[in-house]
């Protein structure tokens, strides 16, 4: 189903026009040996070296390189269709799903290739949770959308407290304390998000990908999801896709701007820069960073 | 809150925790689902093969033109006319009704109407037997005609509801531009919405006639008594029809009605299936232009 | 299509008071045609629910000698001979009750499988040849898988399948020991059990394949199995069309009487062993009415139809009955 290609293995680019890595090096960061593969440090949890996706014939992405720091949130941002939401969804083989899917390159979590033969999909998503953007909650009580998941993994002793903490966790416990039996689809857009989120961080995943969280929902649940995120930084490694570049610099450690490169043909989603936060928005090296944090287009 | 159950983020993505047992108990059931699909074709396969193989024993242009007992002809040409008859009552009938759901009745009739098509459609057939006997065959005789009367309360649901899927699917645009014009409803009815359904109509009729062609209880009731030696196609009388002499020569014991009984079974069972998989095909065929 | 608005829209001219009369007489004309499209469809659909009320009555009516002779003693009663005048349909209740059951029991689970398996493991292609082959067993007619059942299933499972669970499970009073022939409620419900698998095995099919994708979705990415997210997300979301399905295929079962006649052995007795002969309400009408004599012997095979009317009556209501149920309990439960 992926047929990634173990030998396409690339030298890691030069500097090139395309992938510009403004951050200073990660501490304990060693030089790029002599295979010309850079380790992985302490502090990075995802390694992304020069993964290109295919769908089919088509490349949604071409050579993305970009290192996840531990304890931080790291947005993706870019007008849409260039490859965001198809990078994210790489982090936890959600991909894999779609029959055409291809991708080339590599993705180290903590040091380990997460395509490799051995890597059992179902582990990858315990240890690494998703929450959409439309909220999907289950047709289910909401304290069973919780429980549902930590009762498959056998987690049955301290039921209650697992979900207290998770609802607590997502900013919620105080709304739903006194339903939790009742039906998930009763609440509002909102708390169903949250709901989402808390039914990911019950299960204490390592890291959080948020697909465009907040783009269903009004500005006030938006303002209650990003105060959130706030508070689960540390505790969870999170990457978030968005297109609302505000949410990214109010939120966001770490920046990665995307965007489309017709320079080989048809275009492909691409990185185009990725630097901390306070850079990419104050001020961005590449032209198209400029154009689109300062509003030309997207 | 952690437990050991919470695996080490830098450990290999392999299995943790209780996850290899709940993988084999996964795999364990898509085994058990594709054996379980494996089993439905085999049971078919055994089925089909049997009646193929010993069926193309009986098969010869004798035993399809010639009366009893060397052939089964006029079964073959008394179930083309029950069928037809049938048809010729049920078409029309369903494609009014169809008519009346999509263009005419509000929510509140159309509600009932729906209901009798279900209830009709899930009446079983030897029901169905039952109520022709009473109504048209008691204190009278057998006829094709009663029997034809069966099989189009067969049919009718079925033609009924495959028209008005396909009458549903006619853009209401096609309404509104005929009512924008001036035309009257009948005549927009009749010259454009129904032309625009019709391969719709047809093949869910195939689809009736296929399903109605291999009932056997309401023919015993209306068509068992005959003479399968000459040629008919009067339905005022009881007509040889292709079901009940398959189960007539399946109850004898006599294995030369075997075998004759399997080469009408496979000739029964090949139109039925090509017309099933055909009109099939071809209706979702014409669902998907419509879409479009 | 006819050029109506050609003519109505030419009103005006050199000769109006002709115009005026055929533009008259056109809309005449169509409001002719307009009522009697209306009532010609109105019609149609009346006649429907008249066959409906007239099945209901002449099945009644038919029956009517043996209600009054019987009552509903009729239903408990196993003594069935027509020479003596002296019918009673328990055995025949039992029969169909048995044989439903049975094929239910098997084939929903089976079918409910291969439902899932058609619409979320077999990749598109395979679906694509083997959903048409499931759809194909339901088009047998029921004649031929009869005799195909009286020659083939019959002697089949009298020489291996009986005999087998005769000796594995014999202290279970439902596995005696077989009789002469293959001819059994056991076959019975396994051709029962044939037909009912492909009705619902299409339905469950179309309903998984509706779970919307991203509740899937949600479900995997929260490091649940395949099975995990069937158990927990599809097969509670469409559990009420699932039962409503299986209902369709027990409606089906409850009906059959051609194939069941043809190898059920027309047996009078109700027996604990499944291996033994019996017979169904539906298919004892079929076996004995072409040779019913006497007008009590008629009526009561009717009597035995209108009970049939009433059990399948029953389990449609039943069936919503269940429906409300589990869509409740689906938006809440686990």
């Amino acid at each position: 189903m992926n047929g990634y290609d173990w030998t396409e293995r690339r030298e890691p680019a030069a500097p090139s026009s395309r992938v510009r890595i403004q951050s200073e090096p990660l501490p304990g960061a060693a030089a790029a040996d002599s295979n010309g593969h850079r380790s992985v440090t302490p502090e990075a949890v995802f390694d992304a070296q020069d993964v290109s996706v295919f769908y089919g014939r088509k490349k949604a992405l071409t050579g993305v390189s970009l290192r996840i720091r531990r304890g931080q949130i790291t947005a993706l941002i870019g007008p849409s269709g260039c490859g965001k939401t198809t990078f994210l969804r790489s982090l936890n083989r959600m991909n894999d799903s779609v029959p055409s899917f291809r991708i080339e390159g590599q993705v180290l979590y903590h040091g380990h290739d997460m395509y490799a033969g051995n890597v059992d999909r179902v582990e990858v998503r315990r240890r690494i949770g998703m929450v959409f953007q439309k909220p999907n909650p289950f047709p289910k009580s909401i304290y069973d959308n919780i429980a549902w998941a930590p009762r498959n993994l056998g987690l049955k002793h301290g039921l209650d407290e697992r979900v207290e903490q998770a609802l607590r966790g997502a900013a919620l416990w105080d709304e739903v304390k006194d339903r939790l039996k009742d039906s998930a689809l009763g609440l509002s857009g909102g708390q169903q998000q949250r709901l989402c989120i808390a039914r990911a961080i019950a299960i204490e995943p390592d890291v959080l990908l948020l697909d465009e969280p907040a783009s269903a929902l009004d500005p006030i649940a938006t303002a209650s999801i990003e105060e959130l995120m706030h508070s689960l930084k540390g505790r969870f490694t999170i990457v978030i896709v968005t297109h609302n570049m505000q949410q990214a610099a109010r939120v966001a450690d770490h920046t990665a701007f995307f965007s489309l490169d017709a320079a080989t043909g048809e275009p492909s989603g691409t990185l185009v820069e990725f630097a901390d936060t306070e850079t990419i928005f104050a001020h961005p090296v590449d032209p198209r960073t400029r154009d689109y944090v300062s509003g030309r287009f997207g | 809150m952690s437990s050991g159950a919470i695996p080490d983020p830098s450990a290999p993505l392999t299995p943790s925790g209780n996850l290899r047992r709940r993988q084999i108990f996964s795999k364990a059931t898509e085994y058990g689902a594709t054996t379980a699909a494996i089993l439905a074709i085999v049971v078919l396969g055994i089925v089909v093969y049997t009646v193929v193989a010993r069926g193309a024993k009986a098969l010869n242009l004798d035993f399809v033109f010639t009366a009893a007992p060397t052939g089964i002809g006029p079964e073959l040409l008394g179930t083309g006319v029950i069928v037809l008859v049938a048809t010729a009552i049920a078409m029309p009938l369903g494609v009014l009704i169809a008519l009346f759901l999509t263009e005419y009745a509000g929510n509140r009739a159309a509600g009932p109407i729906r209901h009798t098509l279900d209830l009709m459609n899930g009446l079983p057939s030897i029901i169905i037997g039952l109520f022709i006997f009473g109504l048209l065959v008691d204190h009278k005789q057998q006829s094709g005609l009663a029997a034809a009367v069966a099989l189009a309360i067969i049919e009718l649901p079925l033609i009924a509801r495959g028209s008005q899927e396909i009458l549903l699917l006619v853009p209401n645009s096609m309404r509104e531009a005929a009512d924008a014009l001036g035309v009257a409803r009948w005549r927009s009815v009749l010259g454009v919405i129904l032309p625009s359904a019709l391969g719709g109509i047809v093949t869910s009729t195939v689809l009736a006639v296929a399903r109605a062609a291999g009932e056997t209880a309401p023919l015993i009731f209306a068509s068992s008594v005959f003479d399968a030696s000459r040629f008919s196609i009067n339905p005022l009388e009881a007509l040889p029809n292709v079901p009940v002499t398959i189960y007539t020569l399946s109850e004898e014991g006599n294995p030369e009605g075997f075998t004759q009984a399997w080469g009408l079974s496979l000739l029964l069972v090949s139109l039925i299936l090509l017309a099933s998989l055909g009109a099939r095909a071809l209706l979702a065929r014409s669902k998907r232009k419509m879409a479009s | 299509m006819s050029g109506t608005t050609v003519n109505s829209a030419r009103v005006a001219g050199p000769r109006p008071a002709r115009s005026a009369r055929s533009a008259r007489r056109l809309r005449r004309i169509d409001r002719i045609g307009d009522g009697l499209l209306y009532g010609v469809c109105l019609l149609a659909a009346l006649l429907a629910v008249a066959v409906i009320v007239l099945i209901g009555y002449e099945v009644v009516h038919g029956a009517s000698p043996a209600i009054s002779k019987f009552g509903l003693s009729f239903l408990f009663d196993t003594t069935w001979q027509p020479n003596f005048g002296v019918f009673g349909a328990g055995s025949l209740l039992f029969g169909t009750l048995v044989s439903s059951f049975f094929a239910l029991l098997l084939g929903a689970p089976i079918a409910i499988a291969i439902g899932l398996y058609l619409s979320l493991l077999a990749p598109a292609g395979v679906r694509a040849v083997v959903s048409p082959l499931v759809e194909m067993l339901a088009a047998i007619p029921s004649v031929i898988l009869g005799f195909w059942g009286v020659l083939v299933l019959a002697p089949f499972v009298h020489e291996h399948i009986e005999p087998w669970l005769h000796n594995a499970f014999g202290f279970i009073p439902i596995f005696g020991s077989p009789e002469t022939t293959g001819a059994s409620i056991f076959t019975a419900s396994l051709i029962l059990t044939i037909m009912v698998l492909p009705i619902i095995a299409s339905i469950s099919r179309d309903l998984f394949l509706a779970v919307p994708r991203d509740l899937q979705d949600g479900a995997s990415a929260l490091g649940a199995t395949r099975w995990e997210v069937v158990r927990g997300v599809v097969l509670p979301s469409t559990s009420s069309g699932v039962v409503a399905a299986s209902l369709l295929g027990l409606g089906r079962a409850l009906g059959e009487a051609i194939a069941v006649s043809q190898v059920v052995g027309a047996g009078s007795e109700i027996h604990a062993s499944l291996f033994k002969t019996g017979d169904t309400l539906a298919a004892r009408i079929a076996n004995q009415f072409p040779g019913a004599l006497t007008e009590l012997h008629r009526a009561s095979l009717f009597y035995s139809g209108a009970i049939l009317l009433v059990i399948g009556l029953l389990s449609n209501l039943f069936a919503q009955w269940i429906g409300r149920r589990f869509s409740y309990e689906g938006a809440a439960a686990r």
